[in-house]
């Protein structure tokens, strides 16, 4: 299974489901476009909801810091909310838990748009 | 310390084409011998994530995807008799590209400050977290040869 990728808005912030696997190749790429289409869009609100994340490589890890940056650059922001245990040590391990705003459940984390 | 190794249990080797899809064929063996040695789900899903970004870099960074390279593939299980202490089952992945060779001080830290924010670069952070032993070398006469080993107390 690849990713599947659902968005949805709430007030001004969109966010994205994900379900499924984060790899190099079709997941990763769909991962890409996805976030390009949303900025493209002018989406400064940016929630990428993992909790449905079964599996994610280096190659994903870096999408996700690809996607961060490329909202950032248009001025926006990015956060990640219901991480799995697994993501939360790849987050821990390439200390990318520094760079990420990361929350547990999904209404704390659109009221920390404000 | 000497240690004899008691003898292979289970073993996989392959040829590959340099193709993601044998990506996922190296990861799926590799998954299927630690699971029959007993390896705990956790440790599969490590083990699984080590081999896919040793794979990988092989297809990726050593061959290129050149389908005149391949990708060296063995797994094996077997049961490592340390004299003093207790047997231990041993996980050993090697992994052979044919490309240009490789050292590791070539890929930049990917913890520093000022990499954090590169958009690659993390697969050997990632295998040397999830393996207890992780080398790399070069293979003769081209190309690099990693090894990854796992182990768990014998059940």
């Amino acid at each position: 299974m690849s990713v599947k990728l659902t968005t949805r808005q709430i007030g001004e912030v969109t966010v994205i489901d994900a379900a499924g696997r984060i790899t190099l190749g079709e997941g990763a790429s769909a991962f890409r476009e996805a976030i390009r289409d949303i900025a493209a869009k002018g989406s400064a609100k940016v929630l990428l909801n993992l909790s449905e994340i079964t599996y994610i490589d280096s190659s994903g890890i870096g999408e996700l810091v690809s996607g961060f940056t490329t909202v950032r650059n248009q001025g926006g922001v990015l956060k990640l909310v219901g991480l799995t245990k697994r993501v939360q040590d790849l987050l821990q391990i390439t200390k990318l838990y520094t760079v990420f705003d990361v929350y547990d459940d999904e209404a704390t984390a659109i009221r920390s748009f404000t | 310390m000497s240690q004899s190794n008691d003898g292979e249990i289970q073993r996989v080797d392959r040829l590959l084409d340099s193709t993601l899809e044998n990506v996922d064929l190296a990861e799926a063996d590799v998954t299927r011998i630690a699971e029959s040695a007993g390896f705990d789900e956790e440790d599969l899903h490590r083990i699984g994530i080590a081999v896919r970004e040793s794979m990988v870099n092989a297809v990726v960074h050593g061959n290129h995807y050149s389908t005149k390279k391949k990708v060296h593939f063995s797994v094996s299980h077997s049961v490592e008799q340390a004299d003093a202490g207790q047997p231990k089952d041993r996980l050993a992945v090697v992994i052979e590209d044919e490309g240009e060779g490789f050292h590791k001080t070539e890929v930049p830290d990917p913890l520093a400050e000022e990499n954090l924010l590169r958009h690659s670069g993390r697969g050997l952070l990632l295998i040397e977290a999830f393996m207890d032993r992780f080398t790399i070398e070069p293979r003769i006469p081209q190309g690099t040869k990693v090894t990854l080993v796992k182990y768990k107390a014998r059940s």
